[in-house]
């Protein structure tokens, strides 16, 4: 049996009562109901505040490049898909700087569970606007505040027929442990974006804020694979916002087009060098 | 060299100038001539003036030259432009299609289009036509390019086979009753008949990828590395090879370093524009110890530049990419057969040192085909330095991924291998791969880092020498310029000088002494590189504090040719 305490205890570098703590507790309480052992799960992540969390539990961890947690997951996917792989990356590490790897890995859709801790700010940088930041946030560098239309993450995942869309919110650690479990076992990529409050720079969308507002859908009201509905529930945000799975699509993942993944990990495969001697015939 | 004839072909993209190419270049391989296969072309899909570039000979030939025996002239601009290239040849041409505005004797009109007509009742036999009036004029036997069109065709049937031979055969008769200057161009059957394959350097560094067991390739096309992607693509299946064409080059080195994190062998293509956007990953790859195999092949620079000339102009940019300071290395093949060999030998360094690799070439190399040996693959190794399941269940403590070691090399283990976690960081990180920015750390982190230069550095090869060692001239170069610089040394030996050709595949780190031993006697040394600023001789003062006494710098887009450097060496006063 794994339990929480498998998965380690550490120190970290956040600060206290940041929403990160609550994201990390969803995350191992996930994958200790999951059953999974540290040694099965592997951990890529960008660079942020959020993008520290893989040194915070014990797992494997490919803590790599500002915005870039998907093509080294996608990559460690590819090489042993036997492991459950997490890209753990935040609002400006995924929706900014990684924008366009977010895009195609949802194109590509390998077997991977993108948590985005959504704070809506950049942290480790102190306080700069990020792509999700809302009209009118004033900071150090949007001194008139920003005006430029923020994204919306669900409704881009939901257009770009992501196979799986939730959201959920770091004040609401059970809910979200649910979801990073379905999003887990479910096979494709699946999106949690996660309400994450940013206790030092974001002065709007703070707990407070977030727990008047939020709530938690009821999945059973609609067929999750009913997309109009899904891009309509997204667009939601505002007095309410709504908390869960949005969309759910079950496609083939991109593994599943790799045959040779049938026999095992590709890491395992033992090359077959030998028939370059045919290719060799063909030159002469 | 008793036989050594040029054929060029020109025309415009989309002629098919490829096909008869490779055909006759092919053909006359399996003749038992030593074939060297060189093309201009322009970046565009139709029209332009482009040339496909034949030598022969009855000993190998790993250049080009700028005389001209045999012009196939597929347009008006052929005529036009190399012409002058011509000294006692045919420039051979269908006057009936193209209006030549020359009027020489040079001029051999051979109705293509009319026999391909009355023969076949269709054009497009007109290439097989001019192929036969090629072997024709060089008084072979047809049935070596009748094999090669047999097996070109092989898929669309007999039909489709039969008419082209018998447009061959029509286009070799017309030439032989016709051609007024009889057996002028004949050229013996050199008799060899061993075992010689004919490739260009970018299906050799996918050869070499195949047999050094390439697991995972990611990369984004661009001229001219795509030929190593689509290669490796198109035998993909029957290799267990993975090919994923990335989102751009930024994601393509991110993902390899992944999937070799976790543990499947590794490369990407590119080329300089492409490597521009993975230097930031290609830091990583050192910080993180990941084993990365990264196949550059040059073209002109800045930018965009000249898409599909030729160039070695990146060597700096490569040596020096990315921040901070940290080991990589760098291979530089100059034929197919070290395209072949290098490649291998790569993916075996990178996992050995966990480093990035780099095979570089490019264009001159990538596009041109050699007849070379056949490639011996018991000489290739495949060894991993990884951590077997057994050693990781009799180890004593925690894992430690980026472990203190005396040369620097950390045991490797891989993640998903139960009884261990495997963290890497981009970050400075302690042994276990924790972020850690402890300034004492930091030392011994980066002290462990560069140490596995040194460790390489010693067991790099010395550069090979052409010709005798106690040359009182010695050439120098690297990469792609390696067949005109031998040849170079043949011309100028036969003349009564004493030259030789110091030559480097293994660019970087360079062993310091054996390299200064190489170059002791020569009273000159001169540099030849395909840039404008000497970028190698710049690397060989900051790498082993040599001084280059002269330059010899290209960089118009062309590939060094013998007779170019000749002059130079004669304008230089260096001969
Ligand atoms: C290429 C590059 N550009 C910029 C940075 C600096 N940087 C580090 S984290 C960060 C933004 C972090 O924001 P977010 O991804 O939202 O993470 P958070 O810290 O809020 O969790 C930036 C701009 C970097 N490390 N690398
Ligand atoms: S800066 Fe914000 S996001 Fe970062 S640790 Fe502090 S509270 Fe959390």
């Amino acid at each position: 049996m794994v339990s929480i305490e498998d998965y380690g205890k550490f120190e970290t570098a956040w600060c206290p009562g940041c929403g990160n703590f609550g994201i990390l507790k969803a995350i191992k309480q996930a994958l200790v109901n999951l059953g999974r052992s540290p040694h099965e799960v592997f951990i890529a992540s960008g660079i942020g505040q959020s993008s520290k969390l893989p040194h915070y539990l014990k797992c494997n961890a490919f803590n790599g490049l500002h915005g870039r947690s998907l093509p080294p997951a996608t990559g460690a996917k590819i090489a042993n898909h036997e492991m459950t792989v997490l890209a753990v990356t935040g609002d400006g590490d995924c929706y900014g700087e990684g924008g366009n790897h977010f895009l195609h890995t949802v194109r590509r859709n390998p077997d991977i569970t993108m948590i985005v801790h959504d704070n809506q700010i950049y942290g480790l940088t102190k306080g700069q606007a990020s792509p999700t930041s809302e009209i009118g946030m004033k900071t150090k560098v949007q001194t008139h505040g920003v005006f430029n239309m923020p994204l919306n993450p669900l409704s881009l995942a939901i257009s770009l027929d992501c196979s799986f869309v939730s959201r959920g919110y770091a004040g609401n650690i059970s809910h979200l442990s649910k979801l990073i479990e379905k999003a887990i076992e479910h096979k494709g990529l699946s999106l949690v974006d996660v309400l994450q409050p940013c206790v030092s720079f974001n002065k709007l969308n703070t707990f407070k804020w977030y727990s008047e507002r939020v709530y938690e859908m009821n999945e059973s009201g609609y067929e999750l694979n009913d997309r109009v509905r899904a891009f309509e529930k997204s667009l939601e945000w505002g007095d309410k916002i709504p908390l869960g799975v949005f969309y759910v699509n079950e496609k083939p993942s991109f593994e599943d087009y790799l045959d040779v993944l049938v026999q095992g990990p590709l890491y395992k495969n033992t090359p077959k060098t030998e028939l370059v001697e045919e290719l060799i015939d063909g030159f002469i | 060299m008793n036989i050594d004839l040029n054929l060029k072909i020109g025309g415009a993209a989309g002629q098919g100038l490829q096909t008869t190419g490779m055909a006759l270049a092919k053909t006359l391989k399996k003749s038992g001539f030593h074939v060297f296969a060189t093309q201009y072309y322009l970046s565009r899909v139709r029209g332009g003036h482009n040339t496909f570039q034949i030598r022969i000979s009855d000993s190998p030939v790993f250049a080009m030259t700028e005389t001209v025996d045999i012009l196939l002239a597929l347009d008006g601009e052929s005529i036009t432009q190399h012409m002058s290239e011509l000294k006692e040849g045919v420039v051979v041409v269908d006057s009936d299609v193209i209006d030549v505005k020359e009027n020489a004797d040079s001029i051999f009109h051979v109705p293509m289009l009319k026999i391909a007509k009355d023969v076949c009742g269709d054009k497009i036999y007109s290439n097989s036509v001019s192929m036969g009036a090629v072997i024709g004029l060089l008084c072979l036997e047809l049935s070596n390019l009748e094999f090669i069109l047999k097996a070109a065709f092989k898929k669309k049937g007999d039909g489709v086979i039969q008419n082209n031979i018998d447009a061959a055969r029509a286009g070799y008769n017309y030439v032989k009753e016709n051609y007024p200057g009889g057996c002028k161009f004949e050229v013996s059957d050199p008799g060899k008949k061993e075992e010689m394959m004919l490739v260009n350097g970018n299906e050799a560094v996918g050869l070499g990828a195949l047999a050094a067991g390439v697991q995972f390739l990611a990369a984004y096309p661009m001229t001219p590395s795509t030929g190593v992607m689509t290669y490796v693509a198109a035998n993909a299946d029957k290799f267990n090879v993975v090919v994923e064409q990335a989102e751009d080059e930024i994601a393509a080195l991110n993902m390899i370093l992944g999937a070799s994190f976790a543990g499947a062998r590794s490369m990407t293509t590119t080329s300089g524009g492409g490597f521009s956007l993975m230097t930031e990953a290609l830091g990583l790859a050192s910080i993180t110890e990941t084993p990365a195999v990264i196949f550059l092949c040059q073209r002109p620079g800045p930018a965009t530049g000249l898409p599909t000339m030729t160039e070695q102009g990146d060597l700096q940019f490569v040596l020096n990419a990315a921040q901070g300071e940290f080991p990589r290395c760098i291979l530089a093949p100059g034929t197919p057969e070290e395209c072949f060999y290098l490649t291998t030998e790569a993916f075996n360094i990178a996992d050995k040192y966990q480093i990035p690799v780099f095979v570089m070439s490019d264009q001159y190399l990538a596009d041109s085909l050699f007849t070379c040996p056949r490639f011996d693959t018991s000489k290739v190794l495949v060894e991993r330095h990884l951590l077997s399941d057994q050693e990781l269940r009799t180890k004593k403590e925690e894992y430690k991924r980026y472990k203190l070691t005396p040369l620097g090399i950390s045991p490797r283990a891989l993640p998903g291998q139960e009884g261990v976690l495997v963290v890497a960081d981009s970050d400075e990180h302690d042994e276990f791969g924790h972020i850690n920015e402890d300034p004492v750390n930091r030392i011994k982190m980066n002290d462990k880092r560069m140490k596995k230069l040194e460790v390489l550095r010693e067991e790099m090869p010395e550069a090979k020498v052409y010709g005798s060692s106690d040359a009182s001239i010695s050439l120098m170069g690297w990469g792609s310029t390696y067949g005109s610089l031998a040849e170079v040394v043949d011309i100028l030996n036969d003349g009564g000088k004493s030259v030789n050709l110091v030559y480097f595949t293994h660019i970087h780190p360079i062993p310091v002494e054996p390299t200064k031993k190489l170059l002791a006697k020569a009273k000159k040394t001169v540099c030849v590189e395909n840039n404008s600023t000497g970028q190698f001789s710049r690397l060989l003062k900051v790498d082993a504090d040599i001084n280059v006494t002269e330059h010899i710098l290209r960089y118009d887009g062309k590939p060094f040719s013998p007779e170019f450097i000749i002059a130079a060496l004669k304008e230089k006063g260096v001969i």
